[in-house]
């Protein structure tokens, strides 16, 4: 076999396995098990063996559900699947002070561990923010409101 | 900016790279003219992004970072693809001149996908809260920078010419895989990362400005790529030229 026709070979062995890669990565059941967050009605379904471990949550933080303790040093809120109001939720108290994106309804990924008094605690908290890049309008934050909470940032790290 | 600028250049920076495909005599002037509209547009960049450019409505200021995270993960990207034809490409039609183009692409890609992880982490701390976590989209954005940085050691090591062209290319066409990996890890899997943009998503005002942004970094990259081709060309014709331990009889043909 002449090199050309060996290397041709190699080319079309090469293409052939990395397609088959491909496929069984994007068709195959991996996805089931690379799990980087639980939903809450994943993690709800998971029952007793939910407790203790430690696991990360995603999900939406509920309108109305935010509150802080009078020191303003714990947050508690409540994480949902989805907006929807018969989503699954969880209760999450947090010990870190959350990034300056967190608020009402926005995304969020809880690292911690879920007990069976049904609150998740904590050690973790990070927004997930859309894709969604939009100009001010109503409801966006204020230009100062960022600024001031990014120097308090700061000052705590 | 006006919303035809991103079309327009994209059209011109196109153009001009055909008339350097097409005419040897115009090589020495089209990158040239290349680098001063990547200059010019990085400038117009800087100035559009964070002087021009609304604010984002909760990312404030730290949203004008999406002028250059994207175009420098989309620019990491066309170099991997271009990498990967030029391997295809080699195997079926040994053309020293295809491996040369394969090296130079990945190596650039590798610069552009570093520059686009650091912007990556520098936005992620005020917004995500943190420099890093090991979602999937940085698991496998982290894995292809990696194999590329390892088709290129692999390069480094090999002495034979063939055995270092061929080899490479079958190990590139495989490592490709984790291109369309990273590019739907957003989609196929629970992610820290947001999806990819598009039009419905974004503000039109902004969106122009990471269009422009790209095509700027894309005459950027066709200027590196071609620097680094010619760097690879000189030293393939001094390792074909000159065996090891015997005078060469006959100067072996380099542009194959």
């Amino acid at each position: 076999m002449t090199s050309e026709a060996r290397n041709r070979l190699i080319a079309i062995g090469a293409i052939v396995v990395a397609g088959a890669a491909l496929a069984w990565i994007a068709f195959g059941s991996i996805g089931e098990n690379l799990v980087y967050y639980w939903k809450p009605s994943e993690m709800l379904a998971q029952g007793t063996k939910a407790y203790g471990a430690t696991v990360r949550l995603g999900g939406v933080v509920v309108p109305g559900s935010v509150s802080w303790n009078s020191e303003h040093t714990i947050v508690t809120f409540t994480v949902a699947d989805t907006h929807k109001p018969d989503a699954a939720k969880v209760n999450v108290r947090s010990e870190q002070v959350p990034p300056q994106m967190f608020r009402e309804g926005i995304g969020v990924v809880v690292e911690g561990s879920f007990a069976a008094d049904q609150i998740f605690r904590s050690s973790r908290l990070m927004v997930n923010h859309s894709n969604e890049y939009r100009a001010p309008g109503d409801g966006g934050m204020p230009d100062d409101a960022w600024k001031k909470s990014l120097s308090q940032a700061d000052e705590k790290s | 900016m006006p919303k035809w600028a991103p079309l327009i250049s994209l059209v011109l920076v196109i153009a001009l790279m055909i008339v350097h495909a097409a005419s040897a005599s115009a090589r020495a002037w089209v990158w040239k003219v290349l680098a001063g509209f990547g200059a010019i547009g990085v400038v117009v960049v800087v100035y559009f992004g964070l002087f021009f450019a609304p604010r984002e409505a909760y990312m404030s200021d730290v949203g004008r970072i999406i002028y250059v995270h994207i175009p420098f993960v989309w620019m990491c990207m066309v170099g991997f693809t271009v990498n990967v034809v030029c391997a295809v490409g080699y195997l079926f039609k040994a053309n020293w001149k295809l491996d040369a183009l394969a090296e130079a692409s990945a190596e650039v890609g590798i610069f552009f996908g570093a520059c686009g992880v650091t912007m990556g982490s520098i936005w992620a701390r005020p917004t995500w809260g943190v420099w890093w976590d090991w979602d999937p989209r940085l698991i496998s954005t982290t894995v292809m920078l990696l194999v590329y940085v390892g088709y290129l050691a692999f390069r480094s090591f090999t002495e034979d010419p063939d055995r270092r062209a061929a080899w490479s290319a079958a190990g590139v066409i495989l490592g490709y895989v984790t291109l369309p990996i990273t590019w739907f890890s957003v989609q196929w899997w629970n992610s820290l990362h947001q999806r990819q943009s598009d039009s419905q998503t974004v503000d039109p005002a902004m969106r122009v400005g990471y269009l422009f942004s790209t095509v700027a970094f894309l005459a950027l990259f066709f200027v590196f790529v071609f620097k680094r081709y010619e760097i690879s060309r000189s030293r393939q014709s001094s390792a074909l030229e000159l065996p090891p331990l015997q005078a060469p009889a006959v100067k072996p043909e380099v542009s194959a």
